[in-house]
């Protein structure tokens, strides 16, 4: 038994290796998400701008655009924040995003420093919308067809890459 | 040729690192004095041949060798030459080689401090590192050479992250290794007492100052990287709870647990293989950081290249070492004697107490990091823990030891009075309730904000009580007799609590009265923020070596009078077109004013973001004083009269004849 004792630290370390080592085989950022496929949930939300009018879902049908959470308080976002500035000013597909969890005057002072890649803004201060829509953390970003149908969800900051290779061409395939 | 010099330097290490793990180990298990004396040779020769690689490192990107590709891939010739340097230790590959260059340092310095140390023990000590430089030059030749070739070469490299060309990053990652790295030392003689079942206080009394050398830096490698991440992530904030922020936060954790079970061994010959645990944790923890970084198993902020071939050499080397350790604890540990017992009451309980404090914060730390890790590999979810659970948990746990903090400097050994101590602190205690009371209220602060403070000021007074009482007692001494009347290593430990305080005041005051206005700005106007005013003079644009700047310009007054003069920039680098925001700060002790520049609006106006920080310099301010504490502690007189021991020794040696160990800097 006194033996056993001083093997406590060795069994710990063993189990440790087996979560690493699967962790290694898996990308973080690697989410299936049940909704590929389904319609996204509906929204009316207040805009994150002055007027606090309501934007909703609805106005993006017909349209090919992204979906984006994001927050102020969040760490990865700021990553993500000049790609999308880039992919604002490619011009290819509108992107709303959505303030989660936030305090919006500090939500609202991210875009006026950073800069506003956003079509639209709305917040989420409860979270409803982010609880539809399955989101674990921020920042997470969804595609969603002309019919209004979830097509791809990127997990994490997006990257340059997953722009040029995935959405891309996935949007150019919807639109036409 | 200097690329290749460097390799081959690289590759020639690698081959003295294996003579030095084997040969002197060998030699220790058969008694054989030459074969263990090679170990101090080795360890010297090791360090040139990685010196010198890390030099020719250097210098391809001094020279701007684009013919290199970790060159071409993290720097350009427009990069001023202090950040061409520190984009030496930008990179994956780089920063691996300055891993290794540090603990051939750490090697050839104890190969050149060990002269009082039986040679024996020296032997197995560099040979357990030299065993960790091994597999670390492995990983660095076969999957992240720094020194490979790219042909043809490019006319121009790209840039170093913009995030990293700062003052500070130039600093932070040397520091932050020299305290990683650093805990190999405890380690190793860990693991040779162990190896060599001497588990007497003697080991203790050997690493104790390795391991407050190593803490220091630590300490002020992460002070580096919270300033560094406050300035110029530039949105104010000083610690993200972010998984590499933790991965250097544990080994600080168990490294600080470390220092006191070390005093605990050394002086009462206790702990004794709970000790030995916390030096292979600790350095465990400094693999298993450098495993999270480099490996990409965890998302971070510290976006380094992920690899899986990477990953998993780490993995496997992390599973060797660390694994290896803890069999040969799990088989050695019985054998241990306990140590002398002591009453509830004493200053044994109060270090245990503390190790108990530090050690499940240490797992907390863990839980939080590697919680969604274990989620996902057992096909349970994928979350994120963020930085709420850490603030809700963390406090609490680490209350404990703010309140033995001032007390446990005035217990006894063995066996402590409660009623004394209890008579002697509980007025410091109502002082400190009554400080941190008024101040609350005059701040109109919550229930945290009192408590958080009254730790602060228990520590300041009760540290009074044991440093200054004492010092104005003193009969008929001089000013310089009475301080020289205690050990620097007293007024380190005192220091550090004391910065603990500091630091304590910092967060809190921070956290609970920071003003903070983001507002949009014509030329000529002024917003008031608390009692200061700010007035938007211009922005003028300017060029910078590698970049095209803006330069604002914010006149701050007080009352009517001006105060100073703020000029935020932004940076637009002309490699990668990324646009950096360089916040203008006026830091004084009690408040530091913040400005950075936003967006333009229109032709004449900006929006701006400008914070008042009460206190915040206290941060890294108190921070600085923990590792200033632990430099004093290396000043104690036994440790310099080990250093005059050494002076004189090989004088003493050569009086004695011949059959003594010849070490290989005897003659000089």
């Amino acid at each position: 038994m006194k033996l056993l004792r001083f093997a406590i630290p060795l069994g710990v370390f063993a189990l440790l290796v087996v979560f690493l080592w699967r962790g290694l085989g898996r990308d973080p950022h690697e989410v299936p998400s049940p909704l590929l496929g389904k319609a996204a949930p509906a929204f009316a939300l207040p805009a994150l701008s002055k007027d606090d009018s309501v934007v909703s879902s609805d106005s993006m049908r017909g349209k090919v655009w992204l979906l984006n959470f994001w927050g102020s308080w969040c760490f990865a976002c700021r990553d993500e924040h000049p790609t999308l500035m880039r992919l604002a000013a490619a011009n290819e597909v509108p992107i709303v995003g959505i303030d989660w969890k936030d305090d919006p005057s500090a939500g609202k002072a991210w875009l006026a420093n950073l800069g506003d890649p956003y079509l639209t803004t709305v917040k989420d201060a409860s979270g409803v919308v982010a609880i539809d829509y399955g989101v674990y953390g921020a920042p997470e970003t969804f595609l969603i067809d002309r019919q209004g149908v979830i097509r791809k969800k990127f997990i994490g900051a997006i990257t340059d890459d997953e722009i040029r290779n995935e959405l891309l061409p996935l949007v150019h395939q919807l639109n036409q | 040729m200097i690329p290749e010099l460097g390799h081959f330097a690289l590759i020639l290490a690698l081959a003295i690192a294996l003579i030095g793990a084997i040969v002197p180990l060998w030699g220790s298990a058969r008694g054989d004095v030459a074969l263990m004396g090679i170990a101090r040779t080795t360890a010297q020769v090791h360090f040139g041949l990685i010196a010198l690689a890390f030099a020719c490192l250097a210098y391809s990107f001094y020279s701007n060798d684009f013919s290199v590709e970790n060159v071409a891939a993290n720097s350009n010739s427009l990069l001023p030459a202090p950040y061409r340097l520190a984009a030496t230790w930008g990179s994956h590959e780089g920063s691996l080689l300055l891993w290794v260059l540090m603990l051939s340092g750490w090697m050839f310095a104890v190969s050149v401090l060990s002269r009082s140390l039986p040679l024996e023990l020296v032997a197995r000590v560099l040979s357990v590192m030299s065993m960790i430089s091994i597999g670390f030059l492995t990983f660095l030749i076969f999957t992240s050479n720094p020194f490979r070739r790219l042909i043809p070469a490019p006319l121009q490299g790209n840039d170093l992250n913009p995030l990293l060309q700062d003052p500070g990053m130039v600093v932070h990652p040397p520091m932050l290794y020299m305290g990683y790295v650093g805990f190999s030392v405890a380690f190793a003689f860990a693991i040779a007492a162990l190896l060599g079942k001497r588990l007497d206080a003697t080991w203790a009394r050997w690493a104790r100052p390795w391991t407050t050398a190593a803490w220091c830096f630590l300490t002020v490698g992460i002070c580096l990287g919270s300033a560094w991440a406050y300035y110029v992530l530039g949105w104010g904030g000083w610690w993200f709870w972010d998984p590499v922020e933790n991965a250097s936060l544990m080994p600080w954790l168990v490294g600080t647990a470390l220092i006191h079970s070390l005093a605990v061994t050394e002086k009462r010959a206790g702990f004794k293989s709970w000790t030995v645990l916390l030096a292979i944790v600790a350095f465990s923890m400094s693999l298993l950081g450098t495993f999270l970084v480099r490996s990409g198993v965890l998302t971070s902020v510290h976006a380094f290249a992920t690899d899986p071939t990477r990953g998993t050499f780490v993995l496997v080397f992390l599973a060797i070492v660390i694994g290896a350790s803890l069999a040969l604890y799990a088989w050695r540990a019985p054998g241990i004697a306990r140590g002398p017992g002591f009453a509830l009451v004493s200053r044994e309980a109060a270090l245990l107490g503390n190790n108990l404090v530090f050690a499940i914060a240490m797992g907390a730390v863990a839980l939080g990091t590697l919680y969604p890790l274990i989620l996902d590999g057992l096909g349970l979810s994928k979350i994120s823990v963020g930085a709420p659970y850490f603030n809700t948990v963390f406090f609490p746990l680490v209350m404990p030891a703010l309140v033995m903090i001032g007390f446990g400097p005035a217990l006894r050994w063995r066996d402590g009075s409660f009623a004394d101590i209890a008579r002697q602190h509980l007025p410091y205690a109502l002082l400190a309730a009554f400080a941190a009371g008024v101040w609350t209220f005059a701040v109109h602060g919550g229930m945290v904000m009192a408590l958080a403070l009254f730790f602060a000021f228990w520590i300041i007074a009760t540290t009074a009580l044991h440093v200054v009482v004492p010092f104005m007692r003193m009969q008929r001494r001089s000013f310089i007799g009475r301080i020289r009347a205690q050990q620097p290593s007293f007024y380190g430990m005192h220091l550090a609590h004391l910065g603990i305080a500091v630091f304590i005041i910092g967060v809190t005051l921070v956290k609970n009265t920071e003003t903070e206005l983001d507002t949009k700005l014509s030329f000529g106007q002024s917003v008031m923020v608390g009692n200061y005013s700010f007035h938007f003079d211009s922005v003028t644009p300017f060029e910078g070596p590698n970049y095209s700047g803006l330069r604002g310009r914010v006149d701050v007054s007080k009352n009517g009078t001006p105060i100073v003069t703020l000029l935020p920039e932004q940076h637009t680098f002309t490699r990668s077109g990324q646009t950096m925001t360089d916040a203008a700060i006026s830091a004084g002790v009690f408040r530091q004013i913040y400005v950075s520049m936003g967006e333009p609006i229109g032709d004449s106006a900006w929006s701006l973001r400008i914070y008042i920080k009460p206190f915040v310099s206290w941060i890294w301010g108190g921070a600085l004083m923990m590792a200033m504490g632990g430099g004093l502690a290396l000043l104690d007189r036994r440790y310099r009269q080990r250093l005059k021991a050494r002076v004189v020794a090989p004088a003493v040696m050569r009086r004695k004849g011949k059959g003594m160990p010849t070490p290989s800097l005897a003659k000089s």
